[in-house]
């Protein structure tokens, strides 16, 4: 983990760029350093991690301390200063997760993808991470798998989502049992028919 | 229970179009014209008069954090930021406002920014809330396209804009001044306060930072009467809140209720019980992870607002209540609480950087009971050595948790060691 980062050559593309401007326009003259977590966003999704070429680019780009950059790349997390799998899987292990079971579903990714924390598979198609809180813990267990979240987990669901995404499909997100979002399972105790009817 | 007419989240599980047309179905962006004419001064007021307080976990009066913003118009531009940045475990309510009722947020951001002078807003939306950005830059796009923001929103001569900025992964910077150094584009590390953000925020500009709930209760208060909000929950614990209820329950969900309402209602009517019935309960955390764990005993008659929680020695929070029934390692449980503190703790305030891992890993042998019985109190002693003596809440987060621990567990704290065979040096 601490070897130095392999490096690979970066530069926006037109459309990188596009959206780049767009964000910088969203601060004050001046102030474009705002933008640098959007812009290493940017570079992410295009080239799959962040790479040193990328820090460089995204510090011409704001006119700032390639330095600056890396301090803002590698403070947070969501940010691969290595390169990830076609698929990043997270997966929450905190409190509410825990409790619902999360040991059972890390169990069964690790055993289906045959690698742990950190790793990723031979083929380049996943790379599993333990991840904190991800918000969604009335739905727990869940993990992310890159921008999409799949809840209310069992071992069998989570390995569906993973076949699903093997043979290149896209499964649908959200909870895996089939309940509507947030609400309680088998239906809302509140909100069930006359709801609009006195709203102002 | 709160009367679904009362409610003002009425799309909090996403059956309706969350898009402006539903929302105007809704009742939302209507007559807010008319509420701007009414004048900054007499929104504070009536938010004042409302007793809402914040939703983010602190619980301090929103109409007054208004009020300390400058009046008028001085030179330096004022901003209105709003933390979207949730993250503190147990919490996922402000994320059903995001992706379900965005209009909600875009609506409060308008009469918050009006009311405290602004002419912009910026909302720090974590990062990993893809889809839940998405929304919300749609319900912006809309607003814009409809003339509800920009150059003279609502047609009320007031400019405001609004941006969406997008997070990276950092717990701390839901704290507010973190929050402003990582819009700034900067390492999310907490400022020294004072000075406070109403006097330098926003590069160095007057700013009001508050959670995404307390901004889109606003413009309901706002239509339907300060007295409307205050007259629900017991005095000074005024209206309505998003409850998320995790964990060992039948059917954790997400739900908006009266405040005050009693936990094993809150539990039982709508989460479906305690898993195993109320006699299997442990324990409850009442507010995320930071609020001290409750015992059974406790949660037979605890009122869920700011003040009962507080004067049980825990907090309202976030009002992410986390169930746990018997069946539960309670010191797994609080000593994963505690890895997550140590890693993400910022490590500008040594007390904290380091305080945190040493919690963790004391706590990792308390899981086992590889420990002596006296460690007990030293553990005790090092969550007194970080709380309060550090920038920002962080450290207090980290400590009050295990404390929670020793207070109502310490029997099985003590059980675990002995079985293990700890208890041999005082023994001897």
């Amino acid at each position: 983990m601490n070897a130095p980062a392999p490096d690979e050559p970066f530069a926006f593309t037109p459309e990188s760029l596009a959206r780049a401007e767009a964000e910088i326009a969203k601060y004050p003259p001046g102030r474009q350093q705002s933008a640098v977590m959007a812009l290493l966003d940017i570079a992410q999704r295009q080239q799959g991690w962040v790479s040193q070429s990328a820090i460089e680019a995204v510090a011409a780009k704001l006119e700032m301390a390639p330095m600056r950059v890396q301090e803002v790349a590698s403070f947070y997390t969501m940010y691969n200063l290595r390169p990830v799998g076609r698929h990043h899987v997270q997966v929450c292990t905190n409190i509410s997760c825990l409790l619902r079971g999360s040991d059972e579903i890390v169990a069964a990714l690790r055993e289906r993808l045959g690698v742990d924390f950190g790793e990723t598979t031979e083929d380049g198609d996943f790379t599993l991470s333990e991840v904190e809180c991800l918000g969604a813990c009335v739905n727990a267990p869940m993990m992310q798998v890159g921008d999409d979240y799949y809840e209310d987990l069992t071992p069998e669901t989570a390995r569906a989502v993973l076949d699903a995404l093997a043979k290149g499909e896209t499964p649908a997100p959200g909870p895996q049992g089939g309940r509507q979002f947030s609400a309680p399972e088998g239906g809302p105790t509140t909100l069930t028919g006359a709801a609009d009817e006195g709203e102002s | 229970m709160l009367k679904d007419r009362d409610r003002i989240f009425t799309n909090l599980y996403g059956q309706h179009d969350w898009r402006l047309a539903g929302a105007r179905a809704r009742g939302d962006w209507d007559g807010t014209r008319e509420i701007l004419a009414k004048g900054r001064e007499a929104i504070v007021e009536d938010v004042k008069n409302s007793g809402l307080r914040g939703r983010g976990g602190a619980g301090f009066s929103t109409g007054l954090k208004w009020s300390f913003m400058p009046k008028g118009d001085g030179p330096r531009p004022h901003y209105l930021v709003i933390n979207a940045d949730e993250g503190e475990p147990g919490t996922c309510k402000d994320r059903e406002i995001l992706r379900f009722d965005p209009h909600k947020l875009v609506e409060g951001a308008l009469l918050a920014g009006f009311a405290i002078g602004a002419h912009a807003a910026y909302v720090y939306i974590r990062g990993e809330f893809v889809v839940e950005a998405r929304h919300l830059q749609t319900a912006v796009d809309e607003a814009y396209a409809a003339g509800l923001l920009g150059p003279d929103a609502c047609g009320s001569g007031w400019a405001f804009d609004l941006y969406v900025h997008r997070g990276a992964g950092a717990y701390i910077c839901g704290e507010e001044s973190a929050l402003l150094e990582s819009l700034e584009g900067k390492k999310g590390q907490p400022r020294l306060k004072p000075p406070f953000p109403a006097g330098v925020g926003l590069y160095g500009c007057p700013t009001t930072v508050n959670n995404v709930e307390s901004i889109s209760v606003v413009p309901t208060i706002l239509r339907r009467g300060p007295s409307w909000f205050a007259g629900l929950g017991r005095p000074k614990n005024s209206g309505t809140k998003l409850f998320c209820i995790s964990g060992h329950v039948n059917k954790p969900c997400t739900v908006e209720e009266e405040m005050s309402i009693p936990l094993k209602e809150l539990i039982e009517r709508h989460a479906g019980g305690v898993r195993g019935g109320w006699d299997n309960l442990l324990a409850v955390i009442p507010g995320g992870s930071s609020t001290p764990v409750l015992t059974r005993e406790t949660c037979d008659t605890m009122l869920m607002d700011f003040d009962s929680l507080r004067a049980a020695g825990s907090g309202l929070g976030t009002a992410a209540v986390i169930v746990m029934d018997k069946s539960t390692d309670i010191i797994r449980a609080i000593a994963r609480l505690s890895r997550f503190y140590m890693h993400e703790s910022c490590g500008q305030c040594t007390p904290c950087r380091e305080g945190t891992g040493w919690l963790a890993r004391m706590m990792d042998r308390m899981v086992t009971g590889d420990a002596d019985l006296e460690e007990i109190d030293l553990l005790e002693q090092v969550t007194r050595q970080v709380e309060g003596h550090t920038i920002c809440a962080l450290g207090d987060a980290a400590a009050w948790p295990i404390q929670g621990l020793i207070r109502a567990f310490r029997p099985e704290m003590e059980r675990r060691i002995r079985e293990r065979g700890g208890d041999a040096t005082r023994a001897a």
